[in-house]
């Protein structure tokens, strides 16, 4: 890792997976057991793991046609739960670069832009659309435009939403914040100095 | 006041942010960080691989939580991968000069618990920590923000955050709780109202006499399952209660200082007149003791009521519901109360704080442990552990046939020893009944108020508290 090293994430391109289902929690992403650990390095290993154990071969990610995407298609309010960054770590170790729902829990989200995984939302219908479309389709490239907010497939191109400062921050290539945040010393220093519980009442 | 009428999260916000940043987002200041050992070994390696150093060392707390064990805390710990985290954080803390409470600090606890405790969780205050109930701390009308390991690291690196600004939707509870009926039920029933989705892009404002009534370790159980509705947040206006419980707590200013500090606080309030992007209300008094059925905290009934019937539902609830069922193997239809329970989990940063244990005890001095059922009660911290043994109340739960324990998250999550195993079904009283949430894949969750535990675990099954008080 470098703090000058700037990516640009503008389209993520590639075959996509389908996982029905609303309100995927991130235990059920990366049960906790796994998570002691003092590296990321082993959660791509155990994605999703009891939930493909209790399903049996029958999981979306266990299915060979979806094998190798690098696009994950959900429903409401994925990633719900846990802080977890261990969530997004072993999506991002599996193979996935992006994640396409109707909506994503707040947290889930933010850890993703800081990862640089793009998640864009769709309306209902034109995630059922995609979701049909990926299904009966798994060989096609399903084309996330980041600035132009549009997921592109065989039922067309879709309109979707990416909030506007995580858009920002995935085409200029800040969503490692940390640089962009290091060049406002001096504002931190006078913001702090302002603040009596930080400074002294 | 010539300034327009304002909440205390735009207050806060303002007084916290540094700069926007280009695309919109705010670069937030964070005066107080929490640090545990799941979410920040990985932090600290990104800071030493840059060569930068923790910004604000002194503004940075850790403690040790989920992976303590509850039955031994002697070191090394048993489990070596616990053991290495642990040692970890040390190294971290020791290196980085941030303050560590560990078992010899005697503040030892789930972090959630031991930050208000020492006085560090301020009205008016920003607080991050790498863990999603961070929300708890918004009971001192704080911004209280769960984050990613990326995200600690950029606050070890600048103090600061890189984020969009929430939305707040103000939750009035009006009246005032019957008996028998807790915060707990009080937050089940508001995400039984608004859904587990529901406050997606929001901060929650709870307010209303209910609220106002309540103590500060109320008020942090209601604040704690905010992220359980998808709130990033939650919070309460700082008022009298608020000060009082700060008064004297080890990291809270002395003499004129907390007077000055006590004027601060209380002006961060919301004003009278604040617009709120929405407004819901609740009657306190049509709130039950509630109770999980299902695999998210939103799955939940009073406990007089019956289990959910697939065929009655709306058409975007139905495959959630059967989803639910079959994971939980219990009966449409069937009256919640009666359920079998296996397990008794009395404790976590939701409800293992001393009043919480006091509620528990008075139902536990009614009985004993039905045959059978495995009953823990394990203190939030060092300080609730000591102050509830100066009260006996240890001594109330071993005599009833509850298991006591040495402080930390315990069963909430099971990254240490304590876990269900196989089919067990636990009354818990933590915070979230997802599948397998409690260390066994297939293990099943009810929630519901410490001292409805503590009914279950003498009856063998859920019962309603309010014919045990």
């Amino acid at each position: 890792m470098s703090l000058n090293n700037l990516t640009s994430i503008e389209a993520v391109s590639g075959r996509a997976c389908v996982l029905r289902g609303d309100d995927i929690d991130t235990d059920r992403i990366i049960p906790a057991r796994f998570m002691k650990d003092i590296t990321f390095d082993a959660m791509g290993e155990h994605l999703f793991e009891d939930a493909r154990k209790a399903a049996k071969g029958n999981h979306p990610l266990d299915d060979e046609r979806f094998l190798g995407s690098e696009i994950l298609v959900v429903g409401k309010n994925f990633g719900c739960g846990s802080s977890r960054e261990h969530a997004p770590q072993a999506l991002m170790r599996y193979g996935f670069r992006a994640f396409v729902g109707e909506s994503f829990a707040d947290i889930f989200e933010g850890n993703c832009c800081s990862l640089g995984l793009v998640c864009i939302t769709l309306s209902e219908r034109d995630a059922e659309a995609l979701r049909e479309s990926v299904e009966l389709d798994p060989e096609q490239v399903v084309s996330i435009d980041v600035s132009a907010e549009t997921v592109t497939c065989r039922a067309g191109a879709l309109s979707g939403n990416i909030p506007k400062g995580t858009r920002d921050r995935l085409i200029k290539g800040h969503w490692n914040a940390t640089s962009l945040l290091l060049e406002a010393e001096g504002a931190i220093d006078r913001t702090a100095e302002g603040l009596p519980y930080v400074s002294g009442y | 006041m010539s300034e327009k009428p304002a909440h205390l999260f735009e207050k806060t916000w303002r007084a916290h942010k540094v700069r926007e940043l280009p695309g919109g987002q705010t670069q937030l200041f964070i005066g107080t960080h929490l640090v545990h050992e799941v979410t920040s070994p990985q932090a600290f390696a990104m800071l030493r691989e840059l060569g930068l150093p923790v910004r604000f060392p002194g503004r940075t707390f850790a403690t040790a939580d989920h992976i303590m064990p509850t039955d031994t805390q002697a070191r090394p710990l048993a489990d070596p991968l616990a053991e290495t985290m642990l040692s970890e954080l040390e190294r971290n803390c020791a290196e980085s000069e941030v303050t560590f409470f560990g078992k010899e600090s005697g503040y030892q606890g789930v972090v959630h618990v031991i930050g208000p405790e020492l006085g560090l969780t301020v009205p008016g205050s920003t607080i991050a920590c790498g863990d999603s109930h961070t929300s708890t701390h918004g009971a001192f009308g704080t911004i209280a923000l769960g984050i990613g390991t990326s995200q600690v690291r950029d606050v070890l690196a600048t103090q600061t955050l890189a984020m969009g600004e929430l939305k707040v939707r103000r939750i009035e509870v009006t009246g005032r709780l019957r008996p028998g009926v807790y915060a707990k039920d009080v937050i089940l029933a508001i995400i039984r109202k608004l859904g587990v989705n529901g406050g997606v892009g929001f901060a929650y404002e709870y307010a209303g006499e209910a609220v106002e009534a309540m103590s500060m370790e109320e008020r942090m159980t209601l604040c704690n399952m905010s992220i359980e509705g998808g709130a990033r947040c939650g919070y309460v206006n700082p008022d009298a209660t608020t000060v009082e419980y700060l008064r004297g707590r080890r990291y809270s200013p002395e003499g004129e200082a907390f007077e000055r500090a006590t004027a601060e606080w209380l002006a961060m309030a919301s004003d009278p007149d604040a617009e709120y992007d929405d407004t819901v209300s609740l009657k306190a008094d049509e709130i039950e003791p509630s109770i999980t059925w299902g695999i998210h905290p939103g799955h939940n009934i009073g406990v007089r009521e019956r289990i959910p019937t697939p065929s009655e539902a709306s058409d975007e609830e139905r495959a959630g519901i059967e989803e639910a069922l079959e994971y939980m193997d219990l009966d449409p239809g069937a009256p919640i109360a009666g359920t079998p329970v296996d397990v008794a989990f009395i404790g976590s940063c939701t409800n293992g704080r001393l009043s919480d244990l006091r509620e528990a005890a008075r139902v536990a001095r009614t009985g004993t442990v039905q045959e059978g059922v495995r009953a823990l009660v394990v203190p939030g911290s060092q300080e609730v552990s000591r102050q509830a043994i100066a009260e006996g109340l240890d001594e109330v739960f071993r005599k009833a046939g509850f298991d006591w324990r040495e402080p930390g998250c315990s069963m909430c999550l099971a990254m240490n020893p304590d876990k269900l195993i196989g089919r067990e079904i636990c009354a818990s009283s933590s915070n979230r009944n997802f599948k397998g949430r409690q260390g066994s894949p297939s293990g099943r969750t009810l929630l519901m108020s410490p001292a409805m535990v503590a009914a279950a675990a003498l009856a063998g099954r859920v019962v309603d508290v309010r014919e045990v008080l």
